[in-house]
């Protein structure tokens, strides 16, 4: 058996794997965040809460009307990003103008709204999202046994976040998205219509969050507080990477899914916290952010 | 020539005029104080002690937290980390040391949680705003986790069954009343503290930085050790408050460390009124009345969403608080 640092490779691999799945949910949510972020300059504290949203919209999806998971992983992040249309265009919009703070705090007030809720209506336990059938199964990779509803997980989240990427660095929706961030009112008075687009980039924010919420529901356990303790991790990943950059926030996400999985193997106990000690690394460090620009 | 001169506002009036309304004012002032401390001290003959006690460890809780948010403009999300460690270091001690005075304990608590703070804050006023918060939350939730694996805070148990112990050796805090009185006197000493520190000079320039940073950097303050100081004070006295709440209910737990407490604070100084003097004890006072109240009704689960609701209407509606709106409304009142 082949052995890293005394530690046998499929385990190191198999850890590995797991990282770099929960890397994949951190680069989504955190990506969500950022383009959140550029464009209405708040902290999306209602992100983990809607994440759980669309797992909970794929598993009531699947047990009331028998939307199977394809669907699921359409429909949910459009469901999501409605109610997401929403809640910009009815209580965000209403405090546009005010400090930044109270964006946080109101989508803090809606995710224990949101949590509380579906803590009362589904119990803390939550419920289990059966894997697909086409999904089931997996490879031998000779070094290691690689499921496929994992690869698959790892495949879709890349994807996406690649081509949210292409969308905004490339297209010229993506430009106003960019020329918003830098001025809103030069682009006004070009004859864009910057508050539907600042309502649709908080609904597309809010359909990645249920998108990765859809993704997990067959690895994770579906409960109300899945999205509560992830979000704060991918905070730290946000301060990690720093806002500035959507490619910055990918790869940070997959790095510090890494660091944790490796860190499950070499020194466990720390796994919770080593994103944090690595917060804590970077601010001494360089505190813009490792993509950031310096403030 | 000189009629031209246009003289500021406050000089057209009599300069006596002015002493005496501020005189008058402070007066106000200091009876209004004095009423409200007389109501502290015959309160718990009609109220059950332990509620004034939790009441009173929350309202330092705000009133600490409303130093940093309302005065230097910094808000933190992750003082819930300042609450537990006072909480666990006073319980530990006491626990461990039978005979170890309870005024020594909470001393202790108290640093421990200043410490803390200083840690937190040399990391987080490098970025400020909405930074600011998360780095707070985020490294309260580090303190989270190593308190749910530490030897010494009985992971997901707590500390149960802290000894209340005597005060200076000489009274026994297992009384409820000598106990709630003994509480007061840490609240008083906390509010006396905040005030002394927003009234001062130094409080003063927290303002100016707080209303325009790079203008207060120009003029040549050193800001940064200025937010340092308000942010290591505002965690002693909110580790003061989880000390003092450990001794009252004899418990510490991970509740306590947990972010929705740092959620919690925000609410009561922001329903009270951010940056009022009076606001984050009206606050602590209507958040936690509302939660027993809440906790024993048929509402009880409901508990989160309701805080929740009440949080959406404060920001989209009420932004000045519960205190704020009663200024506003005198204001209108007395000038016009």
């Amino acid at each position: 058996m082949t052995l890293i640092f005394g530690i046998p490779l499929s385990v190191m691999s198999g850890q590995l794997l797991l990282g770099l799945i929960n890397g994949a949910f951190y680069a989504l949510l955190s990506l969500g965040l950022a383009i959140i972020f550029g464009l209405l300059r708040i902290i999306n504290f209602a992100h983990g809460a809607q994440y759980m949203l669309g797992a909970f919209a794929a598993v009531m999806g699947l047990n009331y009307l028998g939307v199977n998971y394809w669907a699921a992983l359409v429909l949910a992040p459009l469901l999501v990003g409605v109610v997401g249309v929403f809640i910009e265009r009815f209580l965000l919009r209403r405090i546009a103008g005010e400090d930044h703070l109270y964006g946080l705090l109101l989508t803090f007030g809606l995710a224990l709204i949101l949590e509380g809720s579906f803590v009362k209506l589904f119990g803390v336990s939550g419920s289990s999202y059966p894997m697909p059938e086409q999904l089931k199964g997996g490879f031998n990779l000779g070094f290691m046994f690689l499921p496929t509803y994992r690869a698959w997980v790892i495949v879709a989240a890349l994807a996406v976040c690649l081509l949210t990427w292409f969308m905004i660095e490339r297209t010229r929706l993506g430009s106003y998205l960019r020329a918003g961030t830098e001025n809103p009112k030069l682009m006004q008075a070009f004859g864009i219509n910057v508050p539907l687009l600042v309502t649709l980039t908080y609904g597309y924010g809010a359909a990645l969050a249920a998108f990765a919420g859809v993704l997990a529901a067959p690895v994770y356990s579906v409960t109300p507080t899945m999205g509560a303790n992830l979000l704060i991790v991918v905070f730290a990943v946000v301060v990690i990477g720093g806002m500035g950059s959507i490619m910055g926030a990918i790869v940070t996400g997959l790095a510090m899914g890494l660091i944790e999985g490796l860190t499950k193997v070499f020194y466990p106990e720390a796994s919770n916290t080593v994103v944090f000690l690595v917060m804590v690394l970077v601010l001494l460090v360089r505190p813009a952010g490792l993509f950031g620009k310096e403030a | 020539m000189t009629s031209l001169q246009i003289k500021p506002a406050a000089a057209r009036l009599q300069p006596q005029v002015v002493l005496e309304r501020q005189q008058a004012a402070s007066r106000r002032k200091r009876g209004f104080y004095l009423a409200l401390f007389a109501v502290a001290l015959v309160a718990p003959m009609a109220i059950y002690p332990v509620f004034l006690m939790k009441l009173l460890c929350f309202a330092l809780f705000a009133c600490a937290f409303n130093l940093l948010l309302g005065y230097a403009g910094l808000l933190s999300f992750g003082h819930a980390a300042f609450l537990a460690t006072g909480g666990y270091v006073t319980g530990f001690l006491l626990s461990h040391y039978t005979g170890l005075g309870t005024e020594l304990g909470i001393l202790a608590g108290t640093l421990a949680s200043a410490v803390l703070g200083l840690v937190f804050g040399l990391l987080a006023i490098r970025r400020q705003g909405i930074y600011f918060a998360m780095i707070t939350l985020a490294l309260a939730q580090l303190v989270f986790f190593i308190y749910v694996q530490a030897p010494f805070t009985g992971g997901e148990n707590g500390l149960h069954g802290v000894p209340r112990g005597t005060l200076f050796g000489v009274f026994d805090l297992s009384n409820n009343l000598t106990l709630y009185y003994f509480v007061l006197a840490v609240f008083v000493f906390g509010y006396a503290v905040i005030q002394r520190t927003i009234h001062s000079p130094y409080g003063q320039v927290l303002k100016a930085i707080r209303e325009n940073e790079p203008r207060a950097i120009s003029l040549g303050y050193n800001v940064d050790a200025h937010k340092l100081l308000a942010f290591v004070i505002s965690a002693a006295l909110t580790g003061l408050a989880g000390s003092t709440k450990t001794v009252v209910f004899q418990l510490a737990s991970l509740t306590d460390a947990h972010w929705h407490m740092s959620g919690e604070v925000i609410l009561m100084t922001l329903l009270g009124g951010v940056g009022t003097v009076l606001g984050p004890l009206v606050g602590a006072t209507v958040v936690v009345t509302l939660q027993s109240y809440l906790s024993n009704g048929p509402l009880g689960e409901w508990v989160h969403v309701i805080l929740g609701m009440i949080f959406v209407l404060c920001v989209l509606l009420f932004r000045v608080g519960i205190v704020g709106w009663v200024l506003k409304l005198s204001r209108r009142n007395f000038h016009n």
